[in-house]
């Protein structure tokens, strides 16, 4: 969308009626009554169960794969194995925003030559019931031969570590390397010259710090419905983030042509990210496909756990310099993530936010993206940010210890603001750095005094956010109802909030507009519900709808009374002579035209297909007190509070939501998520019972605090809000550990015998 | 998804089901899976015929950990015998001063006997702190015993309490302290055929106090990393002249450590004796590293929560 156009939303000032309120979700009542169809959902008549059979090897070449019991057995409909899938030569394709080595992509869905992880899918198998599918799974015979394996990033990085892709050569790096390597790329963020900063430090902190991978924890497994049929044509339903992701990869997985294959998504129960893949629908699909029928997948928990997400673990270090008045000369860091199987982890955009809160001269941000035998890292909420920020903003509390500065103010006197050249690039045009900052300064609980064993710290964190591909239909039905299509799955409550910005733009009760998530087939291209983007961008493309129906509608207007369009102006719902001048008519109503509407020209509606653009990026701040036990090193959140910049709040207790819901999964991967593995490489807790997700008594109520500096490039001020509160989080706790202790821990999860142990140093015990 | 549709069956006619029968309207063709007896007797007598018919049988409590082991495949029983329907099961009476309780009486109930809690208020926070308010509803002290966990919550509790287990098989009843019912992680001292059918509390002696402590990472729905259990009796000088103390999670099966019990008879339990009861409960401990922490940690934590079980005993026994 061009500067031009944007100006024009600039232009007509007017109360808000529905923006900035709370009104009732459109999905409320479907989802607390148990309504919501979810992916795992839908029956199809004739449908089978589907299975799928994973590695229990973490690293292992396939030999050879016999299923011929398995199909004998009664019941057992298909089987597909790598064979039932042709091979991907490597090439990156686009989807949207997203680019992904089709190569690596039918390898994650399939085994081919090799099990790269522990869950790795190596067939999949249809049946009459889920008893016998599974059933059929033990019957077939994997020839596997185990290799060593590597899980570790420091480890894989080793050059005698276990060789993932003997086709893999570091790329970033200068001469090629002669030799492949677990390291499939070095990247670099620099600006300035950080040795010149670093020479005019008066201080400087250099530490080391190591994240675990952490898995999103949404509480929907992945599911799916595919069917196939004999003329050829396919269909899936499946909880998605993204519908047109689903059809893209897997029309090209099974050969088909997109026109052929329909994809609705589900209602989905949370995804965080994790989702932004695709594991199941190309093998119900493939599965269809041989037997005729509808199958059915739905992952097990300890699926999900085996073989889906999650985000990466990390070893990093930290240089940070900084002179005695508190100005941060220079800062430094060299991040190594593991990206799990296949390339492709967040060390990108945690290389970019790494120092984006801060105004700096001089920095320079290495990262190594690197391969080991887990599952494929996907998408987390913020990432790689928050795994960058945990190191970053570990040092930036000590350094504000070290220069004897409120670690808000050390922040403060260091702000990224509006003119602030950003290391990864772009200039910032107007953010809230700033005032997240002084928003936790003022808060009440910022002065709450603390107790023995307890302590507080602070961090601060950012994230981009997106725009991207978006396409809207708005039609308005013959009683003047509005039937409002897009093509995002609503992860937050996006659709009401959609509505709402509908409901301002033509000036009706948001109750009079239903929303709903149109399939492929509907719509044109959007990109998946992903970086912050949907409120923003289908907000956005929404409200041009609204504008173009808002056109029609006044033109049926100047039509009926003759006179011209510019004439009639749209208000209150309703289209009215724009001045006595242009005469005296009685006001039309949304549902007057909308009645009338066959006789005046046929259905109205408007529909927009645009490539959004002008994302405004959201920082946060947060502060935590914690208290410790000291005899076992248990860490209790007594208070959190997070202040997060929304641009402006569509519906505030949907974005307070986000805040929360951010916070607490942050909270978690402080003090004790944590994949753990045995000396064979496979995952020992692949449920929530020793997967340690918080619980809600575990948790305070979180403090959301929305504060609103406006995105001028959307017409409500709209920036993404789902992300950036989960950055600060594993820093803020470790701080706040300090805090209360004394005692400083560089490595996630701060887990009791962790904790308990540092304590016991510190004791000389 | 799939459905325990077990109950249902139970109360009809029809004797045999699939446990594993998928949702959905079109499940007709879904009954070609495992097939499993569920049997619900109503007599202790019928119970033991059917186990003692089925070396593969499984008893049936509150199923919050059969079910859970059913559907990860880790057990595939040919018979389910259900014992909810046996009246003893499911009462608790009393006998001689002390209580009896049946082997299928729920954390839920067992909450809400008041006149239970108030002797035994250690056992009952043990048994209540086992999962979240929906597994309590189900959950047993008879299940948490013959799962044979070493984490279970319970039976450090009734192991300190002096609990005694009454176990039925079809050679007839006997009596065995619950300590020796648990021989190591998943395994019994019962044999074939035979079930627990109650627990015996003995009548109490006069200020005596218990109580229960376990350290987990989060504050609910997690296994115990370490489990103590503590009961003490005082003397009308504040003298402590019987001690039991029951560690759980930190060996194959619930400890009984002498030396802790011995750390607090015939001291007043004060600081002195509680440091040497710490000690003695770590030295007793022997953790392995697992998922949940590290023998370390383990050992210097059964420490802490034995020390902070006794202190709430000692209270509990001076009537505070
Ligand atoms: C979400 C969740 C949380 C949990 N949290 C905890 C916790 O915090 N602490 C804890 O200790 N446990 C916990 N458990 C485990 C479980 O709930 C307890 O062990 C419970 O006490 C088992 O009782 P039940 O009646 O459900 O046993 P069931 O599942 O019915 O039986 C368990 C085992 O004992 C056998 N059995 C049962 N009764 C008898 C009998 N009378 N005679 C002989 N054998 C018998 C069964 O055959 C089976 O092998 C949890 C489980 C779940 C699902």
């Amino acid at each position: 969308m061009s500067a031009a156009e944007d100006l024009d939303y600039q232009e007509k000032p007017h109360e808000l009626k529905w923006v900035g309120t709370n009104v009732a979700r459109t999905d409320g009542v479907d989802k607390v009554t148990g309504r919501a169809r979810f992916g795992a959902d839908l029956i199809m008549s004739g449908m089978l169960f589907g299975a799928v059979l994973r590695s229990p090897h973490a690293h292992a070449r396939i030999n050879g794969i016999d299923t011929s019991r398995a199909e004998a057995l009664k019941g057992v409909k298909a089987v597909v194995t790598r064979n039932d899938f042709e091979d991907q030569p490597s090439e990156m394709i686009q989807v949207g925003e997203l680019t992904v080595n089709i190569r690596d992509v039918i390898r994650n869905v399939l085994a081919r030559e090799k099990a790269m992880y522990d869950g790795h899918a190596v067939a999949a198998v249809a049946a009459t019931s889920a008893s016998i599918a599974r059933k059929a799974l033990k019957l077939i015979e994997v020839d596997y031969e185990v290799l060593p394996h590597v899980i570790d990033v420091v480890e894989a990085m080793k050059p005698d570590a276990p060789l993932l892709d003997e086709k893999q050569f570091t790329d970033g790096v200068d001469p090629k390397p002669d030799k492949p390597s677990n390291v499939a790329k070095r990247l670099e963020i620099k600006l300035g010259d950080v040795e010149k900063g670093f020479a005019e430090a008066d201080v400087v902190i250099e530490r080391e710090y190591k994240t675990r991978p952490v898995h999103q924890g949404y509480i929907e497994p992945h599911a799916c419905v595919a069917s196939y049929t004999e003329d050829g044509q396919g269909e899936v339903w499946c909880s998605t983030p993204g519908h047109f992701l689903v059809r893209a990869i897997t029309s090209r997985l099974c050969g088909i042509e997109v026109s052929k294959l329909k994809v609705t998504a589900s209602e989905i129960g949370g995804g965080f990210g994790g989702k932004n893949i695709v594991y199941l629908e190309p093998l119900a699909l493939a599965l269809s496909r041989k037997c005729g029928r509808p199958v059915k997948i739905a992952m097990h928990r300890s699926e999900v756990f085996r073989a889906t997400g999650p985000t990466s673990g990390a070893h990093m270090k930290v240089k940070i310099g900084a002179r005695r008045d508190g100005r941060i000369t220079a800062g430094w860091a060299e991040l190594m993530f593991q990206a799990g199987a296949f390339p492709g982890s967040p060390v990108f955009p945690a290389a970019m936010c790494a120092y984006a809160c801060y105004d700096l001269e001089n920095v320079l941000v290495i990262g190594y993206d690197v391969i080991a035998n887990r599952p494929k890292t996907t998408a987390y909420r913020a990432p790689g940010a928050q795994i960058s920020a945990f190191a970053v903003e570990s040092a930036m509390d000590e350094m504000a210890r070290a220069l004897g500065i409120d670690p808000v103010d050390f922040r403060l006197m260091n702000a990224a603001k509006e003119g602030t050249k950003a290391a990864y690039g772009p200039t910032f045009g107007p953010v809230g750095q700033v005032e997240t900052l002084k928003a936790i300064k003022n808060h009440p609980n910022y002065r709450v005094p603390l107790g023995p064993n307890q302590g507080r710290g602070v961090a601060s964190g950012f994230w981009f956010n997106i725009g991207g591909e978006t396409s809207v239909t708005m039609n308005v039905n013959d009683d003047g109802t509005i039937a409002l299509t897009v093509g995002n799955p609503d992860l937050s409550g996006t659709r009401t909030s959609i509505s709402v910005m509908a409901a301002e733009e033509l000036g009706i009760d948001p109750e009079r507009i239903r929303p709903a998530v149109g399939d492929t087939t509907s719509l044109g291209f959007n990109f998946i519900s992903a970086g912050s983007r949907t409120t923003f961008a289908v907000g956005k493309a929404t409200v041009d709808a609204a504008r173009v129906v808002i056109g029609e509608l006044r033109a049926r207007a100047a039509a009926a009374w003759n006179i011209p369009v510019e004439a009639v102006v749209w208000e209150d719902g309703r289209a009215r002579p724009a001045s006595s001048n242009a005469g005296d008519f009685e006001p039309l109503s949304l549902e007057d035209i909308a009645r009338d509407a066959k006789k005046t020209g046929g259905p109205i509606a408007g529909h927009v297909e645009t490539n959004v653009s002008g994302a405004g990026p959201s920082f946060a701040t947060e502060a935590v007190d914690v208290e410790v036990d000291p005899e076992t090193g248990h860490i209790k959140i007594l208070r959190f509070t997070a202040a997060q910049d929304a641009g402006r709040a569509i519906q505030p207790n949907l974005v307070e939501g986000q805040y929360q819901g951010a916070a607490v999964q942050g909270i978690g991967w402080a003090l004790n998520e944590e994949y753990i593995y045995d000396e064979r490489g496979r995952m020992e807790n692949p449920g929530f019972l020793d997967y340690r997700m918080p619980v809600a008594s575990d948790l305070p109520m979180i403090d959301a605090v929305i504060v609103e500096v406006p995105n001028p490039n959307h017409p409500y001020g709209v920036r993404g809000i789902g992300e950036t509160s989960i950055v600060p989080v594993m820093a803020a706790v470790a701080n706040a550990l300090e805090d209360a202790t004394g005692v400083r821990i560089q490595e996630l999860p701060l887990s009791p015998p962790r904790v308990l142990k540092a304590l016991n140093e510190k004791n000389g015990s | 998804m799939t459905t325990f549709r077990g109950a249902n069956c139970g109360l009809g006619a029809k004797p045999v089901c699939s446990v594993f029968t998928d949702t959905g309207s079109n499940a007709t063709e879904g009954s070609g899976g495992v097939e499993m007896r569920y049997e619900a007797p109503e007599t202790m007598k019928a119970a033991v015929a059917l186990l003692a018919s089925d070396e593969h049988g499984r008893v049936l409590a509150g199923g919050t950990d059969l079910l859970v082991q059913l559907r990860a495949d880790t057990i595939e029983p040919s018979l389910v015998v259900d014992i909810k329907k046996i009246d003893e099961m499911c009462a608790i009476t009393r006998e001689n001063g002390g209580f009896r309780i049946g082997a299928a009486v729920t954390g839920a109930e067992l909450g809400e006997h008041e006149a239970f809690k108030s002797v035994w208020p250690g056992v009952v926070e043990a048994l209540e702190l086992i999962g979240s308010t929906q597994i309590q509803g189900r959950a047993t002290m008879g299940g948490n015993l013959c799962n044979a966990s070493p984490a279970a919550d319970s039976v450090p509790a009734m192991i300190a309490a002096g609990a005694i287990a009454t176990i039925e098989g079809p050679d007839g009843r006997r009596d065995v302290p619950v300590g020796e019912v648990a021989t190591g992680p998943g395994r019994t001292s019962l044999r074939a055929g035979e079930l627990v059918a109650s627990f015996l509390f003995p009548e109490q002696a006069p200020r005596t106090g218990d109580a229960y402590l376990r350290f987990i990472p989060r504050t609910e729905m997690d296994i115990a990393v370490v489990g103590a259990g503590v009961c003490l009796t005082l003397d009308d000088s504040d003298v402590c002249v019987a001690a039991k103390v029951s560690l759980g999670a930190v060996a194959a099966r619930a400890l009984a450590p002498e030396a802790a019990a011995k750390a607090l008879i015939g001291t007043p339990v004060d600081d002195a004796a509680l440091a040497e009861l710490s000690r003695a409960a770590s030295a007793a401990a022997q953790p392995i590293d697992d998922k949940r922490g590290t023998r370390e940690f383990r050992i210097q934590v059964t420490g802490v929560m034995a020390r902070r079980a006794a202190e709430t005993a000692l209270a509990r026994a001076k009537g505070a």
